[in-house]
């Protein structure tokens, strides 16, 4: 990194290709997957024609359709802010996975701070929805756009708290140091290599979905959206390329936070009795069909619950996630010194 | 603006602030157009944040007339009129209007007619129903019960479709009788009308399909933690609010008064069937929930005796050509899907009414929001609204 400045731009120019040519295409595959999974369980079809063969190509018409629509400034709305609030959504999103290793080697960039950068910079997406809610000139989107901040505040913490746990058992807070970890784990002297899901951290992996649901702002916890009570909330007045980019947001947030997920609990890209390259192409794979699972769980959440209320919301977050979250802590902590 | 001086302002930095911080409340126009409200309601609402300080609703939108179109018409064509004042039940409309034309002329449908048209009301009140265990999830942000619950109700609706020609709109009673559709052209006089080949059997089979979408839907909604969390005790109506408030129907049953007219008037022959009230203990959207998908069970058990008793003969009474209907007037009230439906009909020897004045439920029910949604939460509003399951054409007619 401190070579050359030519190395740098081209090393920046690379990641970033490299990120986007990884979070959009999963995205895209896990639109295609809640278009085909809801279907089910709704014994629907879902899309059959697009594309020949399932309707595979339907995230892509899709986005086709919503690249021509007119891009609608409302007349009320804080012209700027409103523009730009999709591009902080989506930065936020996509600058989580600078840090994602997707195998030893394969992370554009190894940080002594993972977790802490991640969880920073997952923030921000929710500040872009609060501007979106605010500039719309719309009292729906203001609602949502409040909603998101209140939901933000309520559970980042559960989220950082289930993260530290994390970090206190794995004793670093780089990514590729937690995979490693996990790859070494022990328990009572015995080597088990088990993801940490499996040594001690069910009570952290259950807070980790239930708030990262949250972050994305999806059922049981779309009080953001609510399209029954706010029309469709901070995105009321979205249309076109703009509306696309929340949309692909929301799902390349999912895959983020499921590779997270996957990377904490569940043993990232490790594969045992693999190192080297063959890690590196094996555990890429490895870790997004975690990836996939967790996104599995989240639709099927997604289409069999109702949402809860904005209160019911706060008293789940304050009463039972952070105190439980702060038990886990004390909990891994009295562990990894007794043991 | 005048300098401080800086020793005043000193002191004023001392100075707690004592200046509340205003919230002036907003006023949050929810509808005509909004996915919650079922057609073109509109709610004037005061909030204050989350929480919904008054509701003003306001209706008229989906006025259209039909009490003032009804007075230049025939009575065979008002028949088409008030079947659209109730579109999820179109059928059951029909027959407070028409038997209170038949009480007139006095004439009376033969009993295989009765029994057609009861049929026929309890499957109108199973595809109104099962429409509400489609919407009030969805409303609550559930979206998956409305495919199990429309799939069941389409077969409902062939039925009803294949037996009067049309799913929404039968248009089907006459007075002193029913018209199937089938046999009609050139035919009618010659074929002796009846009901199509195969129907009583097809519609004990979906029944049983009926009943088997009532198990899965408790299962998925009334089992559902998240469904109870949201409903369990939010939009209480007691009892005696709701009969302050001329509610009738499930909501009223839900408040726990077992206020039924298929059991108090006897506009069709339900005196000869076995079937309960279900009513609920506190009167909240959960219970007004429960009560419906009970209604649905009473629903098939009542369509299965009718179909097991149904007496042959003709199913249409002797009347004539051109009607003229004697001179008088009538109220006759029934047991709608959403509550009393009632009819006052004035004659006076004409072959179109004089005045029809039609008592709907939803507009009764509907006026219970402004007391129910003071200090509601913005997420109960429309938990509360989903469960009082009005249709707004039945509100404005």
């Amino acid at each position: 990194m401190r070579g050359t400045p030519v190395n740098f731009w081209l090393a920046l120019v690379v990641k970033v290709g490299a990120v986007l040519a990884v979070a959009l295409p999963v995205s895209l595959v896990i639109i295609f997957g809640e278009l085909k999974i809801s279907a089910h369980i709704q014994s629907r079809i879902g899309p059959y024609f697009a594309g020949g063969r399932w309707g595979w190509a339907q995230p892509l018409a899709d986005a086709v359709k919503f690249l021509q629509k007119e891009d609608l400034v409302p007349g009320a709305a804080d012209a700027t802010v409103y523009k730009l609030a999709p591009y902080v959504v989506l930065m936020g999103t996509l600058a989580t996975f600078v840090i994602i290793p997707f195998g030893p080697d394969l992370v554009p960039e190894n940080l002594d701070l993972g977790i802490f950068y991640l969880l920073a910079v997952s923030s921000l997406s929710t500040l872009g929805v609060l501007m979106a809610g605010w500039a719309s000139g719309n009292k729906y989107s203001l609602i949502g756009g409040l909603r998101a901040a209140a939901q933000l505040i309520a559970y980042e913490l559960p989220l950082v708290l289930a993260a530290v746990a994390v970090a206190v058992q794995a004793g670093t807070l780089s990514l590729n140091g937690i995979v490693e970890a996990q790859a070494t784990s022990e328990i009572f002297g015995l080597s088990l290599h088990l993801p940490y899901l499996f040594t001690g951290q069910v009570i952290g992996f259950a807070i980790f979905v239930v708030a990262s649901l949250a972050e994305l702002s999806r059922i049981p916890f779309d009080m953001p959206i609510a399209e029954s009570e706010l029309t469709m909330g901070y995105l009321t007045e979205y249309s076109g390329i703009r509306f696309t980019m929340f949309f692909l947001g929301e799902y390349a947030g999912m895959v983020s936070l499921g590779a997270v997920a996957s990377t904490l609990y569940l043993g990232g890209y490790w594969v045992p009795g693999l190192s080297g390259s063959a890690l590196n192409i094996v555990g890429a794979l490895v870790l997004l069909g975690k990836v996939m699972l967790l996104a599995f769980v989240f639709i099927w959440m997604r289409w069999t619950f109702p949402r809860l209320r904005e209160d019911q919301l706060q008293t789940l977050a304050w009463k039972w996630l952070i105190p439980a979250g702060l038990v886990n802590i004390v909990a891994t902590a009295i562990f990894k010194v007794v043991l | 603006m005048t300098q401080l001086d800086p020793r005043v302002a000193m002191h004023m930095s001392d100075a707690a602030v004592s200046v509340a911080l205003e919230t002036p409340e907003m006023t949050l126009n929810i509808g005509p157009q909004h996915p919650s409200t079922h057609g073109v309601l509109r709610l004037v609402a005061k909030v204050d944040g989350e929480r919904v300080e008054s509701v003003e609703p306001v209706i008229g939108y989906m006025h259209r007339g039909y009490e003032k179109l009804a007075e230049v018409r025939t009575y065979a064509q008002i028949t088409a009129l008030v079947n659209r004042i109730d579109w999820v039940a179109g059928f059951a409309n029909e027959i407070p209007f028409i038997v209170a034309v038949e009480r007139l002329v006095g004439v009376e449908a033969p009993a295989r007619a009765q029994w057609i048209r009861l049929i026929l009301t309890e499957m109108t009140r199973i595809s109104s129903h099962l429409l509400f265990m489609s919407s009030y999830p969805l409303e609550l942000g559930a979206p998956t019960p409305l495919m199990y619950a429309l799939r069941e109700r389409e077969h409902v609706m062939d039925l009803i479709e294949g037996m009067t020609g049309g799913r929404f709109h039968p248009n089907f009673n006459r007075v002193g009788g029913v018209k199937p559709a089938a046999g009609g052209g050139a035919n009618t006089k010659k074929v002796i009308q009846d009901l199509p080949a195969g129907w009583l059997q097809g519609t004990r089979d979906a029944m049983d399909k009926v009943d088997a979408v009532c198990d899965e839907l408790d299962d998925l909604v009334t089992g559902n933690e998240l469904i109870q969390a949201r409903t369990v005790g939010v939009g209480v109506i007691p009892a005696e609010k709701a009969i302050e408030f001329g509610m009738s129907g499930p909501n009223l049953r839900a408040s726990g008064v077992g206020f039924d007219l298929r059991k108090h008037e006897q506009v069709l022959p339900y005196d000869r069937f076995v079937f309960d009230i279900p009513t609920g203990a506190n009167g909240d959207c959960f219970d007004r929930f429960v009560v419906r998908l009970l209604e649905i069970r009473q629903a098939t058990r009542i369509v299965r005796q009718a179909i097991d008793t149904i007496p042959s003969g003709p199913l249409q009474a002797k009347v004539p050509r051109i009607l003229k209907v004697p001179a008088g007037e009538t109220y006759v009230r029934a047991e709608n899907p959403k509550g009393e439906m009632g009819y006052y009909v004035v004659s006076q020897g004409d072959r179109i009414p004089y005045r029809v004045k039609i008592r709907s439920a939803s507009f009764s029910n509907l006026s219970v929001l402004p007391w129910l949604l003071a200090d509601a939460l913005l997420p109960d509003l429309v938990a509360i609204m989903g469960s009082l399951d009005f249709v707004l054409g039945d509100v404005d007619r």
